[in-house]
């Protein structure tokens, strides 16, 4: 959702000098969300880049794990020194994309930190309603800033979750690779920040599967499963 | 002009109809016209070269483990089936993600005839969608050509 239409209209002129295929785009603006993608299918990588770049946020798409470990800095020994409980990385939301509605997969997910969870294929009305969110989480949140690029948001890979930077960060993962696992850091397995609610006139089509009981996180309205 | 505009415009509206009629196309294909706009005119032209880009390599994967008679690492075959089936899925190409579950079904059965027809399949079926989509991509160039708009096709 923008916040006024001037910084709407400016994130679409920094947009359109953007081609396919280029992994940066311009400078940040302090409230603006900055996401790291993580896919290995080149066709995904550019489809969830266009989706989000559409929604104003400035995107750093990479194609593994690792990478995505490289981008942050946590790549070598030095980063799981750096890497603890305290670290504001923690706070950083992670949403997971996959192919595969295997309830227990996708739950597990949420208990494992997990802020969200986005069944592909993304649709544009799914980022938007992502972008609201962490619009107010980037609000809620402290401006506790790194090293790193503000406002990064991460979309990495399968469980363990990456470690993130600053908050109001976010990561979207991709779980439908045959990457190989993340190094040993030391993963802390946040505690799901407060749910955080969202408005359900953003959703598309309401197709809702039964959500378990117990779960603290906010379940996404999952679409009719059997897709694959 | 108006008239030849007006043709075209027609051409171009039932024609993408009947691609969504036929199954070559589902609504994430809608979604990706949803991504283009004036700044970028050829996004889903891009996007969808690069699909069949992806097509042929992944393709060759299969094919080549397919060819280790005897042999078949059908976990390979299979992921490389996966790969295609989620790109697929990304960019609206109906028929070939069909296909892929079939394939993949398959290759977890490690039924070496059904991954071989699935190969054969769902290779003709990319080829025919390329062909499709360039006379589709053709007839919005002629449109603008003749000085006219991109209709927006309305699908339901």
């Amino acid at each position: 959702m923008p916040r006024d239409g001037g910084v709407s209209c400016l994130r679409r002129s920094e947009m359109i000098g953007i081609g396919i295929g280029e992994l940066e785009s311009p400078p940040l603006d302090s409230d603006q969300v900055h996401v790291l993608a993580v896919d290995d299918s080149l066709v995904d990588r550019i489809v969830i880049e266009r989706l989000l770049r559409i929604t104003s946020c400035k995107v750093t798409a990479v194609d593994s794990g690792w990478r995505a470990l490289e981008f942050l800095g946590l790549d070598d020994d030095k980063a799981s020194v750096e890497f603890d409980e305290s670290t504001s990385f923690r706070e950083v939301p992670v949403v997971i994309m996959s192919s595969e509605n295997v309830l227990t997969r996708i739950d597990r997910c949420l208990e494992e930190g997990a802020e969200d969870f986005l069944l592909k294929p993304v649709k544009l009305a799914d980022v938007k309603r992502l972008r609201n969110y962490l619009t107010r989480d980037v609000k809620v949140a402290d401006g506790n800033k790194s090293k790193l690029p503000e406002n990064l948001s991460n979309f990495s890979y399968p469980a363990p979750i990456t470690p993130l930077p600053p908050p109001s960060t976010t990561a979207m993962e991709s779980l439908d690779t045959n990457s190989r696992p993340l190094p040993p850091v030391d993963f802390v397995s946040s505690s799901p920040p407060s749910p955080i609610e969202y408005d359900d006139s953003l959703t598309t089509s309401p197709e809702s599967l039964t959500s378990p009981v117990d779960s603290p996180m906010r379940r996404l309205e999952m679409r009719s499963p059997g897709l694959d | 002009m108006d008239a030849l505009v007006a043709q075209l415009q027609m051409q171009f509206r039932d024609y993408t109809i009947s691609l969504y009629q036929q199954g070559f196309l589902d609504d994430q294909f809608t979604e990706l016209k949803k991504l283009q706009d004036d700044a970028s005119p050829d996004f889903v032209a891009e996007v969808l070269s690069l699909f069949f880009e992806d097509c042929v390599k992944l393709i060759g994967n299969m094919a080549r483990a397919l060819d280790q008679k005897g042999t078949v690492d059908f976990n390979q075959v299979g992921a490389s089936v996966h790969q295609l089936k989620g790109s697929s899925s990304s960019v609206g190409a109906k028929r070939v993600k069909g296909l892929c579950v079939s394939f993949k079904e398959f290759c977890e059965a490690k039924n070496y005839e059904g991954c071989v027809r699935c190969l054969q399949q769902v290779d003709i079926e990319y080829k025919t969608l390329q062909t499709k989509l360039q006379d589709m991509f053709n007839l919005e160039k002629q449109i603008i050509e003749a000085g006219g708009r991109v209709p927006q096709v309305d699908i339901n």
